[in-house]
């Protein structure tokens, strides 16, 4: 019987050893070192970004060279190279008093130079304009009157009066800026609600005339109102304007600095580590919260982190129904054919799409074909007597459009890969208590597969996050001071233009008139914009896992 | 059973079976195999019994294979009725079509009809989701939702629209300690099902099913994923619905059947082959094969 079963056949040889394919060793060398490769790019990569862009803001010292040819330079050492077989050593030096040298840096061969010293009063000054500025504090002004003479006198009055003018000084801004902004928004649309009163009814005289009644009401009150506001700009601006710092630069040149002018001076030389501590921390929180000044090279980036955390957020909510309801048909609800397949494959590639085309997509589509027909209908007051477009042009709402059609692939996929996740078992045991179909999706199989779509989300969000070409065409600007969501009323303008932080990493780096001194400003820039990343996915990893222990953990 | 149809041997009059032992095991299960036709040997006890579910000439084909071949067999009220048979002989199959789960399945499709209670499962005209209402079922392997156990035991009602507080507390009540739960759960009932074990998620299940008083239960080898102990406590819970619910057991332990059921079906490729009490289908049952198959000497 057996020997029927398993007839008798020949021996096969075996070799004395198991081979080393068999044994499988070097494939654990060859798996492992690829992740190793991987993974030590990924961290060299965040590692170097997160160096240069924290080191940014730390006060380097100012070095003071001799030259043999004559004359003194004052600067911070941005490079060195050390000698080879064509030139020298030298050594790169942040000379900044652009407007007095034409050069915000300069290369000095060693040879050249024949005395190094950090003198303690060099002070290093950021200017609202011009850039960096470097030199020694010889007197303190305040209009004809000296307050102040010598480095040490100089600094303390200095650091008495910098706080109070600064103060002045952004008050001042404010009142320029959001008060009147707001009291011009006003005006405008008070007379836009004429344009609007023509347009709507041409022959309704009457309420035409109360239209142009209420503007003369509203433009007599913003006149009262501006003249309050120039008269408390004009006296802070008064208060501030005798005071000055007069500075002797490194080449015996004075120059005397209005005090409102300075942002923030430090020296480098005498400082401690507190100190130092002090100045960088001061310099990460204008960077934080404040506007960008010099054409994005120096100052905040505040409106860009805004406008990357509202317009990802506001492409989150809008890309997660769109793409849940869809990948539920899909699983769900359609059949499975060829049409089903068809459906599918297209989804996939449309995840290759170069984005730039859903740029150009979003542009022709969202701004001049959906948006002019909004302005159309209800904007069009602006359009005729400002030929300005409201939503026909690009905008937070579109941009965070564009990008959630760019990202629906993903959430798609990813959904549908959550849905198949869930047990069969778990949908008959539904249909098996009398539940239909949607009773069955909505509560079982959503919530069980809440955590597989909070993952497509992640994914999404990442990628959209660090977009920039489709943000290019449909709505980010190299300056939009305007929040996209702010204190004015209706407090959210899907409407307006905004910053973006992956858009100001190419902006700074490569459209910026000073390169070199904005090459630290890039990788912090850079910096900000992983760490951002990261925070989000960080929260949303943390809602999933929270999700999971509720609605997936078994236990046998 | 005014639409039987099938002949069988039986003498109706004795409920004995006539003098048919002629056939050696394998001829009649080779017949099977074949695809030729044999009838099924139904007990004339069980034809005396008052049916709950009437499955009647029921044909069922996935695609071209056809799984069930004309099975016709009456599903006694309240008594606990085992469905037994090697793997693949039709068993879940004929389980799912009670409650018309295999409408999920696309290249299903059927010829005959069963009735609860007199309705027509199949009748076009019969809501299938009214129907599932009707029936409560336990599969394999334990499924519970990802809710808390409360909102598990009262799934049915909640989707029948029943939010009334009293009531689904009560219902909770009296389902868990139907299902022998209650002092379990009764100070987790808000934590979520998916941390009890195995065998008392087996219990939770059992307890969702009876919390719709349906008509008929339908357990789907409700022990097969379980442990021993856990194994024990289902069978006794089963034990204490004989007698207040319908219960349509499949399994593939023979003891579980013999120690459950009070009939039993043996069926084999599709096919009814003996169906009668459960005593007799053990002890002296008409068939051979039968006999061959619950001693464990095939299957």
């Amino acid at each position: 019987m057996i020997s029927e079963r398993f007839p008798a056949r020949p021996r096969r040889l075996r070799s004395a050893h198991s081979s080393l394919a068999a044994q499988g060793e070097p494939w654990v060398w060859v798996t492992a070192g690829s992740l190793a490769t991987a993974i030590a790019m990924i961290v060299g990569l965040l590692g170097y970004i997160a160096w240069r862009g924290a080191g940014t803001f730390w006060p380097v010292p100012l070095e003071l060279v001799t030259l043999r040819a004559g004359g003194e330079t004052l600067g911070e050492v941005a490079d060195r190279e050390s000698a080879d077989d064509d030139q020298p050593a030298r050594r790169l030096l942040r000379v900044a008093n652009f407007e007095l040298s034409g050069k915000h840096f300069e290369w000095f061969d060693e040879p050249a130079i024949t005395a190094t010293s950090r003198p303690e009063w060099a002070t290093a000054v950021e200017r609202l304009e011009g850039g960096r500025f470097h030199g020694f504090p010889t007197r303190l002004l305040h209009g004809d009157e000296i307050v102040a003479q010598g480095p040490a006198a100089v600094w303390q009055a200095f650091e008495r009066e910098h706080p109070r003018v600064r103060s002045r000084f952004r008050r001042a801004l404010r009142l320029d800026r959001g008060d009147r902004g707001d009291l011009q928004g006003e005006l405008r649309a008070a007379r836009l609600a004429v344009v609007q009163a023509g347009l709507d009814a041409p022959a309704d005289k009457a309420r035409q005339a109360a239209a142009r009644e209420a503007e003369q009401r509203v433009a007599a009150r913003v006149a009262a109102a501006a003249e309050r506001i120039d008269a408390e700009t004009t006296r802070l601006r008064g208060e501030n304007a005798g005071w000055a710092v007069e500075f002797r630069t490194a080449a015996d040149e004075t120059v005397v600095m209005p005090l409102d002018q300075i942002v923030r001076a430090w020296q480098p030389n005498r400082l401690s580590l507190a100190g130092k501590f002090g100045v960088y921390l001061s310099r990460w929180g204008e960077f934080l919260g404040d506007d960008p000044r010099e054409a994005n090279s120096a100052g905040g980036v505040f409106p860009a982190i805004w406008g990357t955390v509202a317009m990802t957020l506001i492409m989150a909510l809008l890309v997660a129904p769109f793409g849940v309801l869809a990948a539920l048909y899909l699983k769900e609800y359609a059949g499975r054919g060829p049409i089903t397949t068809a459906v599918r494959v297209a989804i996939n590639n449309l995840a290759g799409v170069p984005s730039i085309v859903y740029g150009a997509f979003g542009l022709g589509f969202f701004c001049y074909g959906v948006g002019a027909g909004i302005d159309e209908l209800f904007f069009k007051a602006s359009l005729v007597a400002d030929s300005q477009p409201t939503f026909g042009t690009g905008g937070l709402l579109w941009a965070a459009l564009t990008l959630a059609l760019l990202t629906l692939p993903v959430v798609i996929v990813a959904t549908e890969e959550a849905l198949a996740a869930v047990p069969n078992s778990m949908r008959e045991g539904s249909y098996a208590c009398g539940a239909g179909k949607w009773q069955t999706i909505r509560r079982i199989v959503l919530p069980r597969a809440l955590p597989g779509i909070m993952t497509g989300l992640i994914l999404a969000m990442a990628r959209g996050a660090g977009e920039v070409a489709p943000l290019m065409l449909v709505g980010v600007k190299k300056l939009a001071l305007d929040l996209p969501i702010d204190g004015s009323f209706p407090f959210v303008h899907p409407e307006r233009e905004f910053m973006h932080l992956a858009y100001l990493i190419y902006d700074v780096g490569f459209q910026s008139p000073n390169a070199q001194a904005a090459q630290p400003m890039v990788f912090t820039i850079t910096f900000l914009l992983v760490t951002i990343i990261a925070l989000l996915n960080v929260t949303a990893i943390w809602i999933r896992s929270r999700l999971r222990k509720r609605f997936v953990a078994q236990q046998f | 059973m005014q639409a039987r149809t099938e002949p069988h041997r039986d003498d109706p009059a004795t409920g004995r079976p006539g003098d048919q032992r002629h056939a050696a095991p394998a001829d009649r299960l080779l017949a099977v195999a074949a695809g030729q036709d044999v009838p099924a040997e139904v007990h004339a006890v069980v034809l005396q019994e008052v049916p709950v579910l009437e499955i009647d000439r029921f044909n069922l084909w996935y695609g071209a294979k056809q799984a069930l071949h004309r099975i016709t067999m009456p599903i006694p009220h309240n008594k606990v009725t085992a469905l037994v048979g090697p793997s693949g002989c039709g068993k879940s199959t004929l389980l799912r079509s009670v409650n018309r789960l295999n409408d999920l399945v696309q290249s299903v499709r059927i010829t005959g009809d069963m009735r609860l209670n007199g309705d027509s499962i199949y009748d076009p005209r019969m809501d299938v989701i009214d129907l599932r209402k009707r029936m409560g079922m336990v599969f394999q392997k334990p499924n519970p939702f990802p809710m808390s156990i409360y909102e598990n035991v009262v799934y049915s009602l909640r989707i029948d629209g029943e939010n009334s507080r009293p009531v689904l507390d009560e219902v909770c009540e009296l389902s868990l300690r139907g299902a022998a739960l209650w002092d379990e759960v009764k100070d987790r009932l808000h934590d979520s099902a998916l941390g009890l074990s195995g065998g008392q998620q087996q219990r939770l299940c059992i307890a969702r099913a009876i919390a719709a008083e349906p008509e008929v239960l339908l357990l789907d080898e409700p022990c097969s994923a379980l442990d021993p102990i856990a194994t024990g406590k289902v069978e006794d819970l089963i034990q204490e619905l004989r007698g207040r619910y319908s219960v349509l057991i499949v399994t593939h332990n023979m003891q579980q059947a013999s120690r459950t059921s009070d009939y039993t079906a043996f069926m084999y490729l599709g096919r009814l082959i003996e169906y009668g009490p459960t005593t007799d289908i053990f002890t002296k049952p008409v068939l051979r094969e039968t006999e061959a198959y619950v001693t464990g000497r095939f299957g």
